[in-house]
C-alpha cells in the first residue's frame, strides 16, 4: 500500500481513500474515494498522526496467575509501538495490583501511561 | 422444595448480566455456576481494546469489562460457585453439578438461565489432512496460552481463517516477536471487521491471502510447514496452485459453535441455522422457565450486545419467578427470508413488546448497497438501506410495537433486497 492510501475503519464499508497534500485545497489535501464525510477526518489523521492503542501482559508474582494484562491509557504514535512493547516486556511485578494502577508512567516519552487492566490480589 | 429461584449456568458476560438484572428486578435467590476458576468468561483472555462502547460509552479491554460486571455481582451479593461443572439440566429445572468443594450436587430452581457461551471449531471441523504434530491450535487456545498462562505458542505462524480472533492473534503474535507469514480466508472477503484487518494485519505488513486454504500439515513432532492452495470462485482448489509454506505453528480461526449439550438435555428445541435454542422475545426457550442468552443462543461479534440480550433474559426470568409474567402467548413467528441465515428471536408475543423489539440476524453473503426488508404476512412493514452487509457482522433492526399490535398467528420475515446498480 502506498503511503497515501488509507483504508477507512470508521464503518464496515472500508473505503479505500487516497490522500495527497495540496496547499490550494480547502483542507490542505486532495482526498478521494471516501463515500462519506467521516472518511475525511480519518484520512487526514492517518496521514499526519496515526495512533494506536496497544495491549499486552507483564510478569507478576504472588498472584494466582503469572501474567497481568496491561494497556495504553490512550493511543500512542504508531511508530512507537515496538519501543513501548520493549518497555512493557521489562516489567516484573508483585501482587497485589488493582485495575487502573499505573504500571509505567509516560512510556517512552509519549505522555501515555501503561495501566493494569485487571486486579490481581496476593495469595 | 426449591433451592434457588434462578440458577445461571455460566459466569461469563451473559451469565453475569442476566444474574445482575434478575437481582435488580427483585429476585434474591440466585446462583451462578462457572466451570473456570474465576468469573468473567472469555473476556479475561481478550486483553485488547474495543469492548464496552455501547454499554459503558468508553473503549475498555476485555478484562476491564469483565471486572466491572464481577464487581457488581459481588456488590449485589449474588452467590456463585467457580471451578464447578454443570453435568445436567432437566426440563423440571433440576441442575446437577460437581466441584471439589461440594462434590456431586443436585439443586432445584424455579428458573434456569443458560449462558454457556460457545467454543471454537477445531482442525477436525474443517478436515485438514496430514500428520498430527504439536503446534496446531485454535486461535482462542493460543490467546489463552499467551495472555493468561504466559506461554508463547511459536515463532513462525500461519493463520487459517480471518475471523476476528484470528486477526487479533496475528497482531498479538507479532507484538510478542513471532513472525506471522500469512492469514488466509477461503472467501473473497475477510470474515472479521475491517477495523481489525487494518489494525491487526496491514499495520504490521502481514499478508492476507483471500481465496486460499490449508490442504496439508507437515511435520512429525512439531509443525514444519503447511501446503496451501488457491481456491476458485466456487471455493474449489485450483490444480497446480499448491505451495509450501514453512512455519512451526498453525492457528485456526474457523468459526464458533454455541455450546448447547446441556440445552439439549433439558429438552430445549434447537434452530439448526443459529445452532442455538428457539426463543421468544424474552429469550425464553420452548421449555417454560428456561432462558438462553449470549453466545449459547447465537454467536455475537460484540460483547455489548451480549450484555443487552442477557439483561432481557434476566428481567424475564425474574418476572417468571415472581409470577408477574403472564403465560407466554407468542403469536408471531419470525423466519429468515432470502439471503438471511438466522433471526433471533424466533417468536414474538405482541402483548409483551413495550415500545419496540429488536431483531438480530446475519446475512448469508456479502452485499453492497442493499436493503433489509421486513415483511408481515408478505407485506413490507419496514425497510432500511445498508451500504454493506456481510456474514461476519450481525445486523439489527427495530420493529415498533404498533406494527405488531393485534397480530394473531402472523409471520414476520426479514430478507435482503439488492438495489439495482444505477450505472446499469
Amino acid at each position: 500500500m502506498s503511503k497515501n492510501d488509507v483504508i477507512c475503519v470508521v464503518c464496515p464499508v472500508g473505503c479505500k481513500i487516497s490522500i495527497a497534500e495540496n496547499k490550494d485545497a480547502e483542507l490542505g489535501y486532495d482526498i478521494e474515494g471516501n463515500k462519506c464525510k467521516k472518511g475525511i477526518n480519518y484520512a487526514i489523521e492517518e496521514l499526519t498522526n496515526p495512533t494506536r492503542n496497544i495491549a499486552s501482559t507483564v510478569c507478576i508474582e504472588g498472584a494466582h496467575l503469572t501474567r497481568l494484562p496491561v494497556k495504553t491509557s490512550e493511543p500512542i504514535p504508531k511508530g512507537k509501538i515496538f519501543e513501548c512493547m520493549n518497555e512493557i516486556n521489562k516489567i516484573k511485578l508483585t501482587a497485589p495490583v488493582k485495575m487502573g494502577d499505573i504500571i509505567i508512567e509516560n512510556v517512552r516519552g509519549t505522555e501515555v501511561n501503561i495501566l493494569a487492566t485487571r486486579s490481581l490480589p496476593d495469595i | 422444595m426449591r433451592d434457588y429461584d434462578i440458577i445461571v449456568v455460566g459466569g461469563g458476560p451473559a451469565g453475569l448480566a442476566a444474574a445482575i438484572e434478575a437481582k435488580k428486578n427483585g429476585v434474591d435467590s440466585i446462583l451462578i455456576l462457572e466451570r473456570e476458576i474465576e468469573l468473567g468468561g472469555i473476556l479475561q483472555q481478550c486483553i485488547h481494546h474495543g469492548f464496552g462502547l455501547h454499554v459503558f460509552n468508553q473503549e475498555l479491554t476485555g478484562p476491564e469489562y469483565a471486572e466491572n460486571f464481577i464487581n457488581e455481582t459481588k456488590e449485589l451479593g449474588i452467590e456463585y460457585k467457580t471451578d464447578t461443572m454443570v453435568l445436567d439440566v432437566t426440563d423440571d429445572k433440576t441442575v446437577v453439578f460437581v466441584n471439589a468443594v461440594d462434590g456431586y450436587q443436585t439443586l432445584k430452581a424455579k428458573s434456569v438461565v443458560l449462558a454457556m457461551g460457545c467454543r471454537e471449531n477445531t482442525r477436525g471441523a474443517i478436515g485438514i489432512p496430514g500428520s498430527r504434530p504439536s503446534g496446531v491450535l485454535t486461535a482462542g487456545a493460543a490467546q489463552r496460552l499467551i495472555n493468561i498462562e504466559g506461554y508463547m505458542v511459536g515463532r513462525q505462524a500461519v493463520i487459517m481463517g480471518t475471523g476476528d480472533i484470528g486477526l487479533i492473534m496475528a497482531r498479538r503474535l507479532t507484538l510478542e516477536g513471532a513472525s506471522v507469514k500469512a492469514v488466509m480466508s477461503r472467501r473473497t472477503y475477510p470474515a472479521g471487521l475491517m477495523r481489525n484487518v487494518v489494525q491487526c494485519l496491514y499495520d504490521y505488513n502481514i499478508p492476507m491471502m483471500l481465496q486460499h486454504t490449508v490442504t496439508k500439515i507437515h511435520g512429525k513432532e512439531r509443525v514444519e510447514g503447511v501446503t496451501i492452495v488457491s481456491l476458485d470462485e466456487n471455493r474449489k482448489p485450483i490444480p497446480g496452485s499448491e505451495q509450501y509454506m514453512e512455519c512451526d505453528t498453525l492457528l485456526l480461526s474457523v468459526g464458533l459453535i454455541p455450546e448447547n449439550e446441556l440445552s439439549r438435555k433439558a429438552g430445549v428445541t434447537m434452530d439448526k441455522n443459529s445452532n442455538g435454542p428457539f426463543v421468544n422475545e424474552s429469550r425464553e426457550t420452548n421449555v417454560e422457565g428456561i432462558f438462553a442468552c449470549g453466545n449459547v443462543l447465537h454467536v455475537h461479534d460484540v460483547v455489548d450486545f451480549v450484555t443487552e440480550e442477557s439483561r432481557t433474559a434476566g428481567r424475564a426470568a425474574a418476572a417468571y419467578v415472581l409470577d408477574r409474567a403472564p403465560a407466554s402467548a407468542s403469536t408471531i413467528s419470525v423466519t429468515p427470508g432470502k439471503d438471511i441465515n438466522y433471526i433471533v428471536p424466533h417468536t414474538i408475543d405482541p402483548e409483551k413488546v413495550e415500545e419496540e423489539i429488536e431483531l438480530m440476524f446475519r446475512v448469508s453473503e456479502l452485499f453492497d448497497d442493499s436493503r433489509i426488508v421486513v415483511k408481515k404476512d408478505g407485506e413490507t412493514v419496514k425497510s432500511k438501506k445498508k451500504a454493506r452487509m456481510y456474514p461476519g457482522e450481525m445486523e439489527m433492526i427495530k420493529i415498533k410495537s404498533d406494527i405488531l399490535e393485534g397480530s394473531q398467528n402472523s409471520n414476520l420475515t426479514v430478507e435482503v433486497e439488492e438495489v439495482p446498480d444505477k450505472n446499469e
